[in-house]
């Protein structure tokens, strides 16, 4: 890969970050806000990918963080989606604005 | 313009456009398709860079897992066609300056930074080697992440049966 530099992909991953960031500041419905989420733990994983590829080409450490972060993501979403269902049949809706039961 | 840059920026370019539109688009539905295929440009990305367990992992996991699952929980909760609410405009304006600025801070350590070019052989990332990494518990291995990581998925799913699970009150 001598014609893509190390900063190209990085800017490409900060992209993607600071995309996310701006979807889970802006959005209210928690679906989408977990979208923004997933978009960015794929901008670390590319980001750790990245590392591994040009500066530590002799060692493997950012395959198996990726692969980490993978699992937990999954796992993530599996305990945010069952928390959105269940906020769901309390509320009747999964705007965040809505669950206000602790509010003072 | 080489063939392999061509096809660097043309990935680059659809994943940042396909993600921008799932975190701008009104229709809820819409957006999931918008991150189906933001996480499928990441996977070629993995691709371009001979990783491929993990773009085989990215599109069996995200593609095939966790998008299904968030369509699944929108067709749960959701009339098929009910737009999104718009934000109040300032709080967008605001949140679109913070995310700019951040990316314009990040960008300019990026540009100014000089990367150390390595003169290490690279190793051979084959599916061979990341098992054997895996289970691997001596110098460089990952079998305690790996244990704590496993048992943290079971923990996870049985939680979210349990969170998820209708009780007598409010069935």
């Amino acid at each position: 890969m001598p014609d893509i530099s190390l900063s190209q992909i990085l800017i490409v991953s900060f992209g993607l970050f600071f995309i996310g960031v701006y979807g889970f500041l802006t959005r209210r419905n928690m679906i989408t806000m977990l979208m923004a989420v997933e978009l960015m733990l794929n901008a670390v994983n590319i980001n750790f990918v990245a590392f591994n590829k040009y500066l530590f080409p002799h060692k493997g450490d950012g395959l198996f963080f990726t692969i980490f972060i993978i699992v937990i993501a999954a796992a993530e979403a599996a305990v945010a989606i069952s928390i959105i269902i269940n906020l769901y049949r309390k509320f009747k809706s999964i705007d965040s604005d809505v669950a206000d039961t602790l509010r003072g | 313009m080489q063939i392999a840059e061509f096809i660097f920026y043309l990935i680059a370019t659809m994943i940042l456009v396909f993600s921008m539109l799932a975190v701008t688009t009104k229709n809820i539905f819409h957006a999931a398709i918008y991150l189906l295929f933001s996480l499928i440009n990441v996977a070629a990305l993995y691709f371009y860079l001979n990783f491929e367990f993990i773009a085989a992992v990215q599109i069996v996991v995200y593609v095939g897992g966790i998008v299904v699952l968030i369509l699944f929980s929108l067709f749960l909760t959701h009339k098929v066609d009910l737009d999104l609410p718009a934000m109040s405009w300032h709080r967008t304006l605001l949140t679109f300056l913070l995310c700019l600025m951040g990316f314009a801070f990040t960008f300019s350590l990026v540009i100014m930074n000089q990367f150390e070019s390595t003169d290490h052989l690279p190793v051979d990332l084959s599916v061979a080697y990341i098992g054997r990494q895996m289970l691997n518990y001596g110098d460089g291995g990952f079998v305690l992440p790996f244990e704590v990581v496993s048992v943290l998925l079971l923990a996870a799913l049985i939680g979210s049966i349990a969170v998820a699970l209708k009780t007598k009150k409010n069935a």
